[in-house]
């Protein structure tokens, strides 16, 4: 099974790739919408991209929508990987 | 009748050859072929042309944000650049542009076919949406171009996106000069734009009308030529400001040209058939509103794209509506046929004819069909005295459109 680390080192990877950002500004308190400049359109890319990646659904839209930084993403992927576990 | 007189202040290009005018004139002037054979079609079932004029890969990274590359296809991403460069070949600030009085006609055959081929691949054969992207349907949209353009830009005035296959950008500078002249807009960028597709050239495919000379890609297509065989797809995008000339003047810019007449009517014959009655009465209309005769105009840019009956039928037009004395070139040789973006593309050729005061002649037309000689057809680079030009383009669907252009 994946460590968390691993699993943060991959979202990193996926979405830097993704979206053409610097893997060195995704600190966890980095915002997905200020600090990122990511918007409405890039975060359903995200959840078509993070399901590819990790083969779990990220159907749960109230706790999407809460989602405000990096951590926050982090927090909410290892919930369910530890749920699917 | 236009209130306003409309002029030509900037150009843009991404062509077969390249990215910007520069390199696009250059190659036309120096009677470079842009056709290409595309190997992997061969593994198409059916497919038997394997010609098209791409355009060559770049790196759009550079010139372009992701937030606005996210939703655009190849077509978008040509009209992005060129507009991007016409407007400042134009010397268009971004108050001006962003102002309200400057808007956008870009028009092309589809949204983007490869978008288009990816979307449905998911879709039917996966049976999901699942895994498509929050961008896909920009790029497929029938005002993707325009679209894309007017944000990229800054653009808030007015957004239109004809869609009539060869005849979509002829179409948007005919509705551009209709907008800037009826003092609707002080400038619009117009133009059109296609890609290079399997699915594209398939379409001429199964109706015969694709060139098949797989053997000799620089040599076809060959309008007006004894030999010509058909249609070879191109892609690009070619973008002008139009604008009012007291505007143009005001602002001190550069003129191009001046359109002064737009032919555009409909035949009602045949969906495919061309029409040579219905192609001069457009002609006829365009010179009539330019206030121009037959003797006084010097040259014919054509539609022509190297299919027997079009070329035909064209010709005959011409003569008619002309005169049989009148020199005709098409650029379908030297760069293919670009649908969408064609009657910008050709049209950016023109005013450089314009300008240089030579004629551009039809690439690989070597032996002219006697029956298409019932004009002057130019098979070397002329010298000539140009003013008052007119140019056609002409689409399946019954389109049939012409413009007068006049050196100012």
């Amino acid at each position: 099974m994946m460590s968390d680390d691993e699993l943060r080192q991959k979202v990193v990877e996926v979405l830097a790739a993704e979206f053409e950002l610097d893997p060195a500004d995704m600190i966890p308190t980095a915002t997905l919408y200020d600090d990122l400049d990511l918007d409405s359109l890039d975060a359903v890319d995200m959840v078509v991209v993070l399901e590819k990646t990790f083969a779990f659904k990220l159907s749960d839209e109230e706790r999407l929508r809460s989602i405000r930084t990096m951590d926050d993403l982090f927090i909410f992927l290892i919930d369910l990987k530890n749920q699917s576990a | 009748m236009p209130l306003n007189r409309v002029v030509i202040t900037g150009r843009g290009a991404v062509s077969p050859y390249g990215l910007g005018v520069d390199d696009f004139v250059d190659n036309v002037w120096q009677g470079h072929s842009a056709v290409k054979v595309i190997e992997e079609w061969g593994e198409i079932g059916g497919m038997k042309s394997l010609l098209a004029a791409p355009v060559p890969p770049f790196n759009a990274k550079k010139s372009l944000p992701r937030s606005l590359r996210r939703a655009m296809g190849p077509l978008a991403l040509y009209a992005t650049l060129a507009a991007k460069e016409a407007a400042a070949d134009a010397g268009l600030d971004e108050d001006f542009l962003t102002g309200g009085e400057v808007g956008a006609v870009i028009g092309s055959t589809t949204g983007s076919p490869e978008a288009l081929a990816a979307l449905y691949g998911h879709y039917l054969f996966d049976n999901s949406i699942a895994a498509i992207k929050s961008g896909e349907f920009f790029k497929i949209m029938g005002h993707s171009c325009s679209a894309n353009v007017c944000l990229a830009l800054g653009l808030t005035g007015e957004q239109w996106a004809p869609s009539s296959a060869c005849t979509s950008a002829a179409q948007a500078l005919g509705l551009g000069y209709l907008l800037v002249g009826s003092g609707r807009q002080q400038a619009m960028l117009c133009g059109g734009a296609d890609e290079t597709h399997a699915s594209v050239t398939g379409v001429f495919d199964v109706v015969k009308a694709a060139s098949c000379r797989n053997d000799t890609p620089n040599a076809t297509p060959s309008p007006f030529d004894v030999k010509r065989d058909g249609v070879v797809c191109g892609a690009g995008s070619g973008i002008m400001v139009l604008e009012s000339l007291d505007s143009a003047r005001a602002r001190g810019a550069q003129i191009y040209g001046e359109i002064c007449g737009f032919g555009h009517v409909n035949d009602s014959e045949h969906i495919a058939n061309p029409h040579a009655r219905s192609m001069a009465r457009a002609i006829a209309q365009a010179m009539a509103e330019a206030g121009v005769s037959g003797s006084e105009i010097d040259y014919v840019n054509a539609h022509a794209t190297g299919t027997e009956q079009g070329d035909l039928a064209e010709a005959q037009a011409i003569a008619q509506a002309v005169s049989s004395s009148v020199p005709v070139s098409s650029l379908k040789g030297h760069f293919g046929h670009t649908l969408g973006a064609a009657g910008a593309l050709e049209t950016i050729i023109l005013l450089e004819m314009l300008k240089r005061q030579e004629i551009v002649p039809t690439l690989n037309l070597t032996e002219p069909d006697p029956e298409c000689s019932c004009v002057d057809l130019v098979q070397e680079m002329r010298p000539a005295s140009l003013t008052t030009i007119v140019k056609n383009n002409f689409a399946l669907g019954g389109v049939n459109a012409a413009l007068v252009i006049r050196a100012i």
